[in-house]
Formats: structure tokens, sequence, C-alpha cells
């Protein structure tokens, strides 16, 4: 580390130059990468999500009647208290990450760094509230064996959850990284990738929420 | 002084296994890929010969029946996760970035991470039989039978196979997106897409069928997973489960990945054939747009495989079935009109890739076939289908692989192969593999069920099964003049010179072995054949 990298920022301050790019014009190969690598994701969650509605559309419960979800745990998943705030959690976090972006492209450090540590901390937030919430479902008798339904429900919100973790974790380097003076408006292309990845954890938690929260059920109560 | 801090003096023999131990450069990664695949591949070959021994007479003589159906389980497994697929990866590794003149992959550190992972994956893999008993669901592993501990494997063996293949997956989609970022953004000034040698896109369309399709059997698995060991209820009807579910997301995976496995054998002999022709390749543009169709239409297949679970619209995937007949003929064409009135020398290379030609045909046939609702319903599940699949993937992809072998091996290592041995194991590879294979198309329609390890005497099978071990023994034995040939040629093999072949391609222009950084200087890029150009200049077009 011999150069400034605060001094490269200022020299480079200009809208266009701060785009991340390669020499060639076009995104730089670390962006391009992680959107390849997040196709391959939405590719694997589909696989997850075609066994879930799956299940959903051809559920039949213990009395014979064809249901979703199962009358054992009709008011099990409840919105309020935990979930509901969760979700806003991680919808405030993907605008902070974008924030932080922002803020590096036109130099700011201290705007990057700020959005950054809020986005870590609330990644971190959510995941505790998503461990309180499964124990409290596990009193509430849902379990990984209790059924199609409290399989698909664990393993759907569990590998988000999973993707969550990884996710807390790149945006924990690109912090580091960031407080360490790494990034400037021209070379940031972490920031842009990792962001990315949180926008698309973001987006998958989204779509759990309103299949397993709002979308209604179906068949006689 | 720069330059003796710059290269570590190669203190011999264990500088340079740390060498190949924490090497970046795509070029010993390549070297590295094959190698592996190469041992994986005899270790598979040996468990086949396991399947011949016991089937060549009626009744168990050598093995029980659990030992059977790990013999041929953690055969098809082996031949394909660790030996079709990483093989065509690791010439894609070697050859990609020559021919697009790059001086590496996108991610050099993420090569040598995917690289890793599958040795790693295969020991964790052959692991089951330390442990127990292997995987011994087929390679398929469906639901409920890979569930069932008793049925699956005797031991570890079934969690094995799947934290190996879902490893092995991984190891292919970080593949896919260095090969995808370094064919998108590292090309040589002049390349354009339309520029491109039909490797690399062949590599292309393969590693977006990888991104798109791998994925989707890692969920499959890790469901597999959760079932087998978390009392999940995924595929287990009795707890509100589907079977069939497995097999759908199972074969989304599946089908494409025979693509996966056949398109860049198909753009290795596209590039041996109109070197050994004197000849550019007939259609470019239409054997592009034929890859980019097969890789299409790819993934609307699947259910082909389900025709007799009646769970699947038969009409709408038996007609895109037919119609993947349609760009595969383009391609035959594209061939079979690149060697027409050509100057043909008929050196080892060319004579497997016509080995692919004629094989992939007599597979695209027989596959043509089982793609008629009808027939499948005789044919599924019997050695038919046993043949079809070993046409298309030992008669196209290993007869495609070794043309590839023999054609850039001593770009690899700057020593020719010798033609004669390599004439013999053709020759012996050739009888040995059409001897095994093609009775199993007359004893598929005798109705011999795959996955049996005995048969009555009287079914009328019997001679047909010997014939089928003998031409194992045949293609096992093809295997030592190529052995043979390789230590020889390493040792005092001729020098092969930058340019043995007279080629058209990037790979080419540089020294054999190529330098590091690949390049010192490239020539002009005007067409899909440079350095065709720059030996002929403007005569030859």
């Amino acid at each position: 580390m011999t150069a400034d990298p605060h001094a490269i920022a200022t020299t480079e301050h200009s809208p266009v130059a701060s785009l991340p790019h390669d020499a060639r014009g076009g995104i730089g190969n670390p962006v391009l990468g992680m959107l390849l690598f997040i196709t391959s994701e939405v590719m694997f969650f589909s696989g997850l999500f075609a066994a879930y509605f799956n299940a959903r559309a051809n559920f039949i419960d213990t009395d014979g009647v064809m249901r979703w979800p199962p009358q054992q745990f009709s008011h099990t998943l409840e919105i309020l208290p935990l979930v509901g705030p969760a979700t806003l959690i991680l919808i405030v976090s993907s605008f902070t990450a974008q924030f932080a972006v922002w803020a590096i492209r036109r130099g700011d450090h201290t705007a990057f760094i700020r959005n950054m540590a809020v986005t870590v901390t609330l990644g971190i937030v959510f995941l505790v509230m998503q461990a309180i919430d499964y124990i409290e479902l596990g009193h509430n008798g849902l379990t990984l064996t209790s059924g199609v339904f409290g399989t698909t429900y664990y393993t759907l919100t569990g590998f988000h959850g999973a993707h969550v973790f990884g996710g807390v974790i790149m945006l924990g380097v690109v912090l580091y990284r960031g407080m360490a003076g790494q990034f400037s408006a021209k070379h940031h292309d972490a920031v842009e990738a990792a962001s990315l990845y949180w926008h698309f954890v973001d987006v998958v938690w989204i779509l759990l929420f309103s299949l397993l929260y709002l979308v209604p059920g179906s068949g006689p109560a | 002084m720069a330059t003796t801090a710059l290269t570590p003096a190669a203190h011999g023999y264990r500088a340079g296994l740390y060498d190949w131990l924490t090497t970046t450069d795509h070029k010993k990664i390549g070297i590295l890929y094959l190698v592996n695949s190469f041992i994986f591949f005899f270790l598979g070959g040996l468990l086949a010969l396991g399947v011949r021994v016991e089937l060549a007479q009626p009744g168990l003589q050598f093995v029980t029946d659990q030992t059977y159906n790990e013999l041929f389980t953690m055969h098809a497994t082996a031949m394909i996760f660790l030996f079709i697929i990483p093989i065509l990866a690791g010439f894609g590794n070697y050859i990609v970035p020559l021919q697009i003149g790059a001086p590496d992959m996108a991610f050099p550190r993420i090569n040598a991470l995917s690289f890793w992972m599958l040795p790693l994956g295969g020991i964790l893999l052959f692991m089951g039989f330390l442990t127990g008993g292997a995987a011994a669901a087929g390679w398929t592993s469906y639901s409920p039978l890979a569930q069932d501990r008793a049925l699956s494997s005797t031991g570890y063996g079934q969690d094995l196979w799947i934290v190996a293949i879902v490893l092995i997956g991984t190891s292919s989609i970080l593949g896919a997106i260095n090969f995808l970022v370094t064919i998108f953004k590292m090309r040589a000034p002049g390349m354009t897409l339309f520029r491109m040698p039909i490797m690399v896109w062949t590599v292309t369309v393969t590693s977006v069928l990888v991104l798109m399709a791998t994925p989707v059997i890692t969920s499959a698995l890790i469901m597999l997973f959760i079932d087998r060991n978390y009392g999940g209820s995924f595929f287990d009807p009795a707890v509100g489960g589907d079977s069939i579910l497995y097999q759908n997301i199972f074969w989304f995976y599946s089908h494409p990945a025979v693509y996966i496995m056949v398109l860049p054998a198909m753009g290795m002999i596209s590039e041996i054939l109109p070197v050994f022709s004197r000849k550019p390749l007939f259609g470019y543009k239409a054997f592009v747009f034929a890859t980019v169709g097969i890789g299409a239409l790819g993934f609307s297949v699947w259910a082909h495989h389900m025709f007799t679970t009646g769970a699947v619209y038969l009409p709408f995937f038996s007609l895109m079935t037919f119609l993947i007949a349609v760009p595969t003929g383009v391609k035959m064409f594209n061939w079979i009109f690149t060697m027409w009135r050509g100057q043909l020398s008929l050196s080892t290379p060319l004579l497997f890739a016509l080995g692919f030609l004629s094989m992939f045909l007599i597979g695209g046939i027989n596959g043509a076939f089982s793609a008629s609702v009808p027939v499948d319903f005789a044919l599924h599940d019997t050695y038919w289908v046993v043949s079809h699949l070993h046409y298309v993937l030992f008669g196209g992809s290993v007869f495609g692989v070794m043309a590839g072998l023999y054609y850039w091996f001593p770009k690899m290592t700057g020593r020719m192969l010798n033609e004669g041995l390599g004439k013999v194991h053709f020759l012996l590879m050739f009888f040995g593999f059409n001897l095994t294979f093609f009775p199993m198309h007359q004893l598929g329609l005798a109705g011999m069920p795959r996955r049996i390890a005995n048969y009555s005497s009287a079914a009328g099978w019997n001679d047909l099964n010997m014939a089928a071990t003998i031409g194992g023994f045949l293609i096992a034995a093809s295997m030592l003049p190529l052995l043979w040939n390789v230590f020889v040629s390493l040792r005092s093999g001729q020098p092969a010179g930058d340019d043995p072949w007279e080629g058209n391609t990037l790979e080419w222009a540089t020294t054999s072995p190529p330098p590091p950084y690949n390049f010192d200087r490239l020539p002009e890029i005007r067409s899909e054949r440079p350095v065709f150009d720059q030996r002929h200049g403007r005569i030859g077009h």
C-alpha cells in the first residue's frame, strides 16, 4: 500500500470515469462473474421453489382433503411480531447497500463506510430474528420432520438464511477492505459485486415471504 | 538482478511438485484436469470390467447383487462426473485462452479451486468402498430407492455420493463462470464473436448449460440429503412427498448434461476436421447456430427419460426430442462437407474424429428411435438404452477426447505422439467398442433389462453377452498402446515445433509448450483462421 487511495479518488472524480468498467469499456470481470454466479443461484432456488409449488399444489391433508397449509399449521406462520419487521429490515439493508455503492462511486469514503456498516448490522439483525423465529416455531410444533409443509418451510428459509449469512460475510470483507482504504471511485468492483449479491438475497426473501405469508392458502378451513 | 528475483530456482523434484500443487496457470491446470480425469477413467473402466465379467455368463459367479449395484453405480458416476465432464473442461482450460489470444483465464485462483474440488470429490465418492459399501442406487439415484437405507447402500456410500456430486457440480459452476467471463471479456483485439474458433463457441454454450442446469441438480441432491438424514419428506409419498418430483428435477439437469458431455467434443473435432482436410469448416455460422439451438432445445426434453412414469405430457417431450435431431443433423452436414473434396491426411487425430462421426451417428439414430413414445415404452430400461447412451458418450465424447489428445498433445508437451501406436490404439478401441455395444441393441430388443446381475441361460442372451465382455477387454487393452505412447513420447518423442499440423487457430501461433504468458505477439485476426491467414496471406481466400 504505497499509493494513497484517497488521492486516486479525487483525481478521477467524474460521473463517467467512476462507473465500474474495464479498460475496453463494459462492466468489470468481477461484476460479470457475480452476475453469472447469481444466475446459477437463481436456478438453485428454482429447484427448491419447484419442490415447494409441487407440494403446495398436491398436498392432501390428514382428513383426505386437499388443503394448504395443513390444518395442523393453519395459524403457525405469523407475520407479527418477528417476520414482518425482519422483512422490512432486509429491504432497508438493500437500500443502505446501494447508498454505499453510490457513495464509493462518488469517492465519498465516509458515507460508503457508514452505509456499509449499517448494511452488515441489519443483515446480522435479520439472522438473529430468524433464529428466534425458528425457536418459536419449534415450540409450536413445526419442525423439519413435520411433513412436507415443515420440510419445505425450513429448507427454503434455511437456505435463504445461509445465503444471508454468506452475504454478511461478503459485505463484512468489503467493509474491512473499505476501512483499509482499498476502494476508490475508480476501483471498487468488489463493492458492486457484493451489493448485487445482497440485492439478489433480498429479492429471494421478498418472493419467499410473499409465498409463505401473504398468498392465501387453499382448501376448506 | 530482477530476473534472479523473478525466477525462483526450480530445485528439482520438490520445487516442481510444489509448483504443480499451487499453480494458477490455465495450461498447468488444464493438464492437471486431464491427468486427474484419466485416473478416474481407468478406475471407472475397471468397474465396467467388473460388470462385464459378471454378465459374461448367466448366473452369479463373482459378485453379490449388492456389489453389482455398487459396480454399475460407481462406474457411471465416475465416468460422467469425474471423467467426461472434467476432461472436456480440462481441454477447454488449456485451449480456450490460447485460441482467443488471452494470457490466462479471467479468475486464475478460482480456476485452481475448481480443479482441486475434483480429486477431493472423487476421493469422497470412492471412500464409500472403504466405509461399508459404495453408493448403489444407480447414477440416477431415484427416490425412494436412494432413500431406502437398506437398498441404496450398506454404509455411508450414498451420502458420500451426494456430497461428492454437489462438490463436483460446484466445481463445474465456478468453471463455467470463469469460461464465460474469459470468453466475453478477454478476447484479443479483432476476435469478434463470429471469428471465435468453434471450440470456443461450444465451450461457451456448454458453460451456459452448466450455469443454468447444474445448480438444479444441486438442489435435488440437497433435498435428497435432507430426506435421508434429517427426516425430510420431499420425495416420500408416505408423508406428502412426491417421488416423480425428484425425477423431474434430476433430469432437468441430467438431460442438458448430455449436451455438456458432448458439445465440447463436437468443438474439438470441428477444429480437427478442417485442419486434416485442408479446408475451412463448411458452414461456420450454421454450426454456431446449431450449437446454440442444441443448447436451447436441451432444456425442453428432460421428461423423455420419464415417458413410462405416466406423469409427463408425452406429445410435447417427444416432439422436442425429435427436434434436437435437426441442429445435430446440420452439424453432420457441416462435418461431412468439410471433408468433401478435401486433402484428407489419415493421421490419428482424424481417425478418432472419423470414429466420433460414425459412432455418434449411430448413437443419434438409435436415440431418435427412443424419442418415439410407443417405441420407448417397449425399450425403456432395456440394454437398448445402454447401447444408445454408450454410442453417444463413448462413441461420441470419448472418441472426441482421444482425437483432441492426439491433436493437442504436441502443443502441450512439445513432443509428437507416435503415429503407429496411435493407429493400433484407434483400431483396438474402435473394434472393441463396437463388439461391446453393438450386441446390446439386440439384447435390448430381446428384452434384457439393464441393471441386473444375473439372467436365465434360457433367455437367449448368452452369446451376445459373452461378445460384449470380450469387447470390453479389447477396449481395456486399447489403453495399453495409449499409455505406452504417452510414456515413450514424453521421454523421447519427435520434437513437435510450434505448428506440426499446419493449424488454423491461435494456439499454433505460439511455442510448444507455450510460455506462461502464452504470446509474445499475436497475428492479425481477420477471420476464424488467423494462423492460416498468416501462413498463406490473401492467396488462401
